[in-house]
């Protein structure tokens, strides 16, 4: 254990630690608290820049109604549930197929495919821009769901495949002997005997997609467009613009957005965490 | 990937599906006649796929996603490459130029700023590795609620950077925001960071290392926890302690979160388009602009759709990244020859 343990060192360190813990987290949170806080607080407070006070009224329904009510922000929110889930579900499916193949089989050229899904997976976003908006706009998706969900689904593929096949490389390979022996086809073994063993590496999968699909913002600005389509993301972009120094709006919109992702982190953390730091420990 | 195998797939997948329904009847019609036939067909079908599955399989199981990927990232890669020899729109026909969008690129006093950008944010973004360390080590105790503390600690990187942009556009508001409350708490003048053409970029990556330091130190609790005990102790009994400790013995088996942090840092750095977009739109006069964003105002904002440009500025931008990539996967490769 490294730092020394807390518990071994003398009272006053102790009880230091125990005050320098929240102030610390305070400090580090200040701005999100302060959005928070913010997005309680009245016209007034605001006009009269009450920014950093306490605030003179709580308008929690208020602010948070006026946005609901006065813009698009449902419809945003429910599109990027439109696009988040299906990317889920496709990305991870796929992934576990693709995975698997590539752990399991020995054949010429596997290295090189799964490098190939690693090495795609690192490129930045811009070199595929313009052709990726010229095939949705050919195939007649373009500002559609679907067509930013395709791509979504198609461009985790590759980070996907990159923790399946670790995955699965890792389990014992015996069970899989065992059970050709046994002359079980080579699609019941996916099925049933790996599949079922997937099962934490799916839900870590799933919950860093789900968050990495809501926060996403360039492919929303490229695909979508408008309040039908677009995904919260873009939608706070352009519901700024409206919100021209009306900061307890910009402060509700915020939080709205923040929340999904949010909670899906604390009701899946040990997931979470697991996948993210994948590789992180030999 | 040989064609004889993709060739073979679709009866495979017959042949499956009808793998248990196979009847036998005694009286012999000309349906029969045709069924028999079609189970022989089958049969031999599945003796195909029984004797050859393990080369068959793995077929099967990679084309959805290879596709997929193919036509969607690798395909685009190269078509981008392509487009970058053209003057095109987007709408109308392709004019071959060359490489003239190049060469307009060395003289382009926009692009020279976004490289320069570019550069600084690959530098500053580091800092989130130590910053993401040293949060590790002071979270890294055994008292009571402190799992609270470590998700708490780790909230920034779970909101969106649009989220993220908003609420430090609004940190370093020059009349209300608390960066200039505290600056005048020590007596300073105000600075409009974001409307400030030498600090708008400094202050774009401050933001923008808050959600990366909380992604370093999750690498490196994690890290921590799988540190061998003995050797630290050993150590201890050495009189090692305190930085000695850390550099020595702690940090050499932190050496593959390290790496992992370096990984996702450098991406996260060459990627910085959110941020930008959010909190200045490349602003003031395109003086925080980086590569990723200036791409975008070319191809797609309305300084006009200048897609072979755009495409330019973007290869410039993946030859930057592939010494990363090239690294990681020689790092990855000599991994897999170790095993």
């Amino acid at each position: 254990m490294f730092p020394k343990p807390i518990e071994k060192s003398a009272p006053p360190v102790r009880v230091l630690y125990k005050i320098a813990l929240p102030i610390a987290l305070i400090i580090w949170l200040l701005p999100l608290l302060a959005v928070a806080l913010t997005s309680l607080r009245s016209q007034g407070d605001i006009l009269s820049g009450n920014y950093w006070g306490w605030p003179t009224s709580f308008n929690m329904l208020e602010n948070y109604t006026a946005i609901f009510e006065n813009t698009p922000i449902g419809q945003y929110i429910f599109n990027s549930f439109r696009v988040t889930i299906p990317t889920v579900i496709g990305a991870v499916g796929l992934s576990c197929m693709t995975g698997f193949a590539l752990a399991v089989y020995k054949f010429k050229g596997n290295l090189i495919l799964f490098f190939l899904f690693v090495a795609g997976n690192f490129v930045p976003f811009q070199i595929l821009m313009v052709p990726v908006r010229d095939f949705t706009v050919s195939l007649g998706i373009y500002n559609t769901i679907s067509g930013l969900a395709l791509f979504h689904i198609a461009f985790q593929t590759g980070f996907c495949t990159l923790f399946m096949r670790n995955f699965i490389k890792a389990l014992p390979f015996e069970l899989i002997e065992a059970a050709r022996v046994e002359g079980v086809s080579e699609i019941r073994i996916f099925w049933y005997v790996v599949l079922p063993l997937m099962k934490p590496a799916i839900a870590a999968l799933s919950v860093l997609i789900f968050t990495f699909i809501w926060n996403d913002y360039f492919w929303a600005m490229v695909l979508t467009q408008g309040a039908d389509t677009q995904p919260i993301t873009a939608g706070l972009k352009s519901l700024n613009g409206q919100w021209v120094s009306s900061w307890h709006l910009v402060s509700a919109g915020s939080i709205v957005a923040a929340m999904p992702p949010v909670i899906m982190f604390f009701l899946m953390q040990r997931h979470f965490i697991a996948g993210l730091t994948l590789g992180a420990v030999k | 990937m040989r064609c004889g195998q993709s060739l073979s797939l679709k009866g495979l997948v017959v042949s499956i599906a009808v793998d248990d329904s196979i009847t036998v009847d005694d009286s012999v019609t000309a349906e029969d006649f045709i069924a028999a036939e079609d189970s022989i067909k089958d049969k031999s079908m599945r003796d195909y796929w029984r004797i050859n599955q393990q080369r068959l399989a793995p077929v099967l199981f990679l084309m959805p996603g290879l596709l997929m990927f193919v036509v969607y990232v690798i395909i685009p890669i190269f078509q981008s490459v392509d487009i970058s020899f053209y003057s095109w729109d987007g709408l109308g026909e392709k004019e071959y130029v060359g490489i003239s969008n190049y060469v307009e690129l060395m003289d382009d006093e926009a692009f020279y700023t976004s490289l320069k950008n570019n550069i600084i944010w690959l530098v500053l973004y580091m800092l989130a590795i130590p910053a993401g360390l040293f949060v590790a080590l002071f979270l890294n105790q055994n008292i009571r609620g402190i799992r609270i503390y470590k998700s708490l600690f780790f909230f920034p990187f779970v909101i969106s950077q649009v989220v993220v942009g908003l609420v430090f556009s609004w940190f370093y508001d020059p009349s209300y925001g608390l960066f200039n409350k505290i600056l005048a708490f020590f007596g300073a003048d105000p600075i409009a960071v974001l409307a400030d053409e030498d600090w708008v970029t400094y202050g774009i990556i401050i933001a923008g290392l808050w959600p990366q330091t909380a992604y370093c130190m999750i690498l490196y609790l994690t890290g921590l926890n799988a540190v061998d005990s003995e050797q630290i102790e050993a150590a201890r009994l050495d009189n090692a302690k305190g930085l000695k400790l850390l550099w020595y013995i702690i940090l050499p088996q932190l050496r593959p979160a390290t790496f992992i942090a370096m990984v996702v840092t450098i991406i996260g750095a060459l990627r910085s388009f959110d941020l930008v977009s959010i909190m200045t739109n490349g602003g003031p006069w395109g003086s925080s602009r980086v590569l990723a964003f200036y791409m975008y105002e070319q191809a797609f904002s309305e300084y006009g759709f200048r897609m072979g440009y755009g495409a330019a500025i973007a290869v410039v931008l993946l030859a930057i990244m592939m010494i990363y990539i090239a690294a990681f996967l020689y790092k990855m490769y000599r991994d897999e020859r170790g095993h």
